[in-house]
């Protein structure tokens, strides 16, 4: 059974579009990271997976209807829809208190277990702690918690690099295995690269690209190559081309290209890209397309 | 070495989570994030305490010598004051109650904290009736209780302040006043701060889920518009009575009672279970209770 399908997903607000009828679907058991710039969807999509908000078409979480049977879905989703929403007054004993009063699934020994590698003091209250700790107060209130999905928007926004790569390290060692799915939104895409198994690029409500990394790593190849070997390069049809300190780097889309990697390795060094550098590349040809 | 994988496996088992239990921790959660429902009721009956004791030494010095004069005028003077202290600090419920119901769904979304509370198994039914249950059962109840400690204080400082002055201090606590006007406030707290206010607290909370911003104006535009197109169009102000009426509380008995001016006699309504205005009220109050759930299901931050 696949954790999320989605087919025909629509939803508008107004005249302004959000979602434009998408399809997807993600197996349980991923780590998939929804990658798009402000205003392409990705809030209003997990919104609409988590029954926050109405839609239109069809969605499946976990095999029920997010919206009309929210109240049991609950149980088995947990969500960070921001780094600043735990409430500023509560105190950490309290959250705690809370969560194992209100969570049938929520381990308060494994939270604890997780706060006491922090310096997070019980007593303190949210509104007294670092924005990272806050980050780590919610992640151990999540990760406590053993339900099947866990939904992540911009989980690190506005953390500084050392949390946010703690952040990820706990989540992947600590949380995941193979009976969780994972659905994370960010900017920092970069961070990402080796935490996700799939990658979802949306702009203005469409997906642009849904894939798996694996296949990223077959499909899609960048090529670092002299200015000699350029004209060569490029007459094998790049979908992207910027240049880094006086060489070319080229993105090819090897499965649209008919490109072999063979061919490539011939002309310079061949990398798998980057997210980000696939991101620029995949919605600068979508653009492209649509003039 | 079986012992940690039966730990673990009865850990993973889910628990079940009964309805009472996460209002229980719903209920708890309002107060640990309003601490005013309980800080300012003590407040209040701190300070009356304080004065009640400045006001008893006064008396102690101005009536010194002539208590056992004027024995059957003593009651007057020592009469406490129960009526002021019960009406000061019901007062202050009330108006915690009014500002609570105002802000509670309101703030929730102000301050982000609604994506943290609906991320948690707590139905949107729930949290709405756990919030409601504070100004209709929490607030009364907590109140009562604080008033029949303060005025069982006042009883103890009374004594000890006019220890020795001649004063009658056994007539204080064989009066019986003290019992009568327990259960009486007992029964004013839950028939009116309760069931009488609830279409009030109900439109207060609906306005408070509702409102994109500024919860009062929202609350108060509604009634206000209403005055006015039926002033315009009638020119009568029926609803501005009938406002009124609600706000004032049940109809008192018309008759005074046998201790004319007792304060606290005015706070028993009268026949309260035959009116039908409360039956109505509370009917409002289910409409206006159920929409603010469904509302509360359809928002988010602001």
């Amino acid at each position: 059974m696949a954790c999320i399908e989605a087919r025909g997903l629509r939803k508008s607000f107004g005249t302004t579009v959000a979602l434009d009828g998408i399809n997807f679907r993600v197996e349980e058991g991923r780590i998939l990271g929804m990658i798009g710039p402000n205003g392409a969807g990705k809030t209003t999509a997990l919104n609409a997976i988590l029954g926050l908000t109405p839609y239109q078409g069809e969605l499946r979480v976990l095999g029920r209807n997010p919206w009309t049977e929210r109240d049991q879905l609950t149980r088995d989703v947990c969500f960070i829809a921001d780094v600043a929403v735990l409430p500023r007054w509560i105190r950490v004993s309290q959250a705690l208190d809370y969560v194992a009063g209100v969570h049938p699934r929520f381990d308060r020994a494994k939270a604890e277990a997780f706060l006491a590698k922090t310096s997070i003091g019980r007593d303190r209250k949210v509104k007294q702690l670092s924005k990272g700790m806050v980050a780590q107060l919610h992640l151990a209130l999540v990760m406590a918690i053993d339900a099947k999905l866990l939904v992540l928007d911009e989980p690190t926004l506005g953390l500084d690099l050392l949390y946010r790569k703690q952040f990820y390290d706990s989540l992947l060692n600590d949380y995941f295995d193979r009976n969780r799915t994972i659905v994370v939104t960010t900017h920092q895409v970069e961070e990402l690269q080796h935490v996700l198994t799939d990658l979802m690029f949306m702009d203005r409500g469409r997906i642009v690209l849904d894939t798996s990394m694996e296949d990223v790593e077959s499909r899609y190849a960048e090529l670092t190559v002299l200015p000699a070997q350029l004209a060569a390069a490029r007459a094998l049809k790049p979908i992207s081309e910027r240049d880094v300190l006086g060489r070319s780097i080229l993105l090819f889309d090897l499965a649209a290209s008919h490109v072999d990697r063979q061919q490539l390795v011939a002309l310079g060094e061949v990398r798998t890209p980057g997210i980000a550098d696939l991101f620029v590349a995949v919605l600068g040809e979508a653009k492209g397309a649509a003039v | 070495m079986n012992t940690p994988n039966i730990a673990m496996t009865e850990a993973s088992a889910p628990r079940t989570i009964s309805f009472t239990q996460s209002f229980y921790w719903s209920v708890r959660r309002e107060f640990w994030e309003n601490r005013l429902i309980y800080l300012a009721p003590l407040a209040a009956a701190a300070i009356f305490l304080v004065s009640f004791v400045i006001n008893t030494m006064i008396l102690r010095r101005r009536m010194a010598g002539i208590w056992l004069v004027h024995e059957s005028r003593q009651q007057s003077p020592l009469d406490l004051p129960y009526g002021l202290c019960a009406a000061l600090i019901m007062g202050i419920a009330l108006v915690v109650g009014i500002f609570y119901s105002l802000d509670t769904l309101y703030g929730e979304r102000r301050d982000r904290s609604i994506l943290f509370w609906k991320s948690m198994p707590v139905s949107d039914l729930t949290t709405v009736l756990s919030k409601l249950s504070i100004p209709l059962v929490i607030i009364p109840v907590l109140s009562y209780a604080i008033t029949l400690v303060t005025q069982f204080v006042m009883l103890v400082l009374a004594s000890v302040v006019l220890l020795g002055s001649g004063a009658n201090i056994a007539l204080m606590w064989t009066h019986e006043s003290f019992f009568r006007v327990s259960l009486d406030l007992f029964y004013h707290m839950l028939t009116v701060h309760g069931l009488w206010y609830a279409p009030l607290y109900g439109w207060l909370m609906l306005a408070s889920a509702a409102a994109p911003r500024a919860p009062f104006v929202w609350a108060v535009m509604p009634p206000f518009v209403i005055w006015g197109l039926e002033k315009m169009a009638f020119n009568t102000t029926h609803f501005l009575s009938f406002l009124k009426e609600r706000l004032m509380g049940p109809p008192t008995p018309d008759m005074p009672m046998p201790q004319s001016g007792d304060f606290m006699s005015t706070l028993i309504p009268h026949h309260f279970f035959d009116q039908p205005g409360l039956w109505g009220g509370l009917a409002v109050a289910v409409v206006f209770v159920a929409i603010a759930i469904r509302v509360r299901r359809y928002r988010g931050p602001i």
